[in-house]
């Protein structure tokens, strides 16, 4: 894997999630009835740190969550890979809320499909709305994301690498080769 | 590390640690869909499983038949009471044929211990045993491991005694083989006329005191005396075997500090254990049945989407 490309530092990074967090609370108009949920792992991360901004913002919490979307995936059936499932934790009623769907990056949009389809299954909520820290382009669905943070052009082998300070110490953003 | 080395749970025996614990910190994911207002999830989408009961059961069969609906696995049930088995079809036959139907996983239980690995070795499907004779039922120890583990966080270290009819259980056998395997220091108690043979072989050890037995006890796993399976013939009366191994609320109480008690079902209150202790405070025997549809959720997602 080779670094290409630095696409987001520290700093840009945190002016990216505090432009993030306005952009919601402006479209939602406050936080009432809103809901943050990440998508585990780096969402989930990433969901936090919009929930503290937002807290910052408005002085209180929005609810938050996680979504494990292991038993949605489309590929596990066809026996690829076995992900490791762990636990959804949304300890708050999701019914006729306003949610705000969190992931790093945008992709395929298989992903958020199955993420869709877990919280279908967990309770009817007003809307959704998902936010990304980079949309990457090369869907496969016909998904898009509400709120982004950077739109990059990639090509197919390529990957974007988020790196978080609650997992890998530092919060980068990069365009890396995965070929060699 | 997120997959399974095994293909068949056939039992706990010869199981990696790892994969016993995959399926144990697996559970909780199982649990918490457990608690939502749909308890379905589309894993197992399209996939058949074909419940292939030779000995009568209601909740073992139950409970795998809620988690493998609630995975959105097909499911077809088979009783042998009322199946070409009486009209004198060969297991392999009736296995094979079943097959045939293009099934892709069978949860069995058989009178005859080594019936799932008979057909596993000869068939293509991925089988689970749901119990085997007097040899194993590897869910069964997985659920009481699981409902053990949430009570005291671990099972390393733990004392754990299983109590009553050892030799015919294969409640107590897969839960020997699980347990040790998680760091457990395992006992058993009963009447030495219901001990197997092979107990001091694998470093389990042997009250035929109950008191001795739970002062040593974190955990103790009340076995229920199967008067179907001829047990009585091992102690002269039930009364008896009441009286000098029979859990009651005066013994634990005498203790001064707490226990904790499993039983696998159905009960027979008044005879292993008396019913305020089932319905007391030191029981989980409820939870137990819970974490079971879980535990087996688990399990069927594990097996089920093995890479291969």
């Amino acid at each position: 894997m080779k670094i290409l490309q630095n696409i987001i530092d520290e700093h840009g990074f945190d002016r990216m999630l505090s432009r993030l967090a306005h952009e919601i609370l402006e479209r939602n108009q406050g936080i009432d009835n809103l809901a943050i949920i990440g998508i585990r792992t780096r969402g989930e991360f990433v969901a936090q740190r919009l929930a503290a901004r937002i807290a910052d913002i408005e002085g209180r919490s929005p609810d938050l969550g996680v979504l494990d979307i292991t038993l949605y995936r489309d590929d596990v059936r066809q026996h690829l890979r076995q992900p490791e499932v762990r636990v959804t934790d949304i300890t708050f009623d999701i019914a006729d809320k306003h949610v705000i769907l969190v992931d790093d990056v945008l992709f395929t949009g298989r992903t958020v499909r199955a993420a869709l389809n877990a919280l279908m299954d967990i309770g009817r909520t007003r809307s959704i709305q998902l936010v990304v820290l980079v949309d990457r382009g090369h869907r496969e669905l016909p998904i898009r994301a509400d709120f982004i943070g950077k739109n990059v052009t990639t090509s197919r082998g390529q990957e974007i690498r988020v790196r978080l300070r609650e997992v890998d110490d530092i919060d980068a953003i990069d365009l890396v080769s995965i070929e060699d | 590390m997120s997959s399974l080395s095994i293909q068949h749970l056939l039992g706990l025996q010869n199981v990696p640690k790892e994969d016993i614990a995959l399926i144990l910190d697996s559970t909780d994911s199982f649990l918490e869909i457990l608690e939502r207002p749909i308890k379905k999830v589309p894993t197992l989408q399209g996939k058949t499983v074909v419940n292939l009961f030779f000995e009568n059961s209601t909740r073992t069969r139950i409970s795998f038949e809620l988690a493998e609906r609630r995975l959105s696995a097909d499911v077809v049930n088979f009783a042998a009471s009322s199946s070409s088995v009486k009209k004198g079809e060969t297991l392999l036959d009736t296995a094979r044929n079943i097959e045939a139907m293009k099934v892709d996983m069978v949860v069995m239980r058989h009178s005859a211990a080594g019936a799932g690995h008979f057909l596993s070795e000869r068939c293509t499907s991925k089988f689970i045993n749901a119990g085997d004779g007097a040899h194993e039922h590897p869910t069964q120890a997985l659920l009481d491991m699981c409902t053990i583990r949430q009570k005291h966080g671990t099972l390393e270290g733990l004392n754990v005694c299983i109590i009553g009819d050892i030799a015919h259980s294969r409640v107590a056998r897969s839960n020997i083989y699980g347990l040790l395997s998680m760091g457990a220091n395992v006992a058993v108690c009963g009447p030495p006329s219901m001990f197997p043979y092979d107990l001091e072989k694998l470093g389990v050890r042997m009250f035929t005191d109950i008191d001795q037995a739970l002062q040593f006890s974190d955990v103790i796993n009340v076995l229920r005396i199967q008067l179907e399976r001829d047990a009585g013939a091992a102690f002269p009366s039930l009364r008896e075997y009441h009286n000098a191994f029979g859990i009651t609320r005066r013994r634990l109480d005498a203790l001064g500090r707490d226990i904790t008690v499993l039983h696998p079902g159905p009960i027979n209150r008044g005879v292993e254990i008396e019913s305020e202790v089932a319905d007391g405070p030191y029981s989980v025997i409820l939870p137990q049945v819970t974490n079971g549809v879980a535990i087996r959720m688990a399990v069927l997602f594990l097996i089920g989407t093995r890479a291969e």
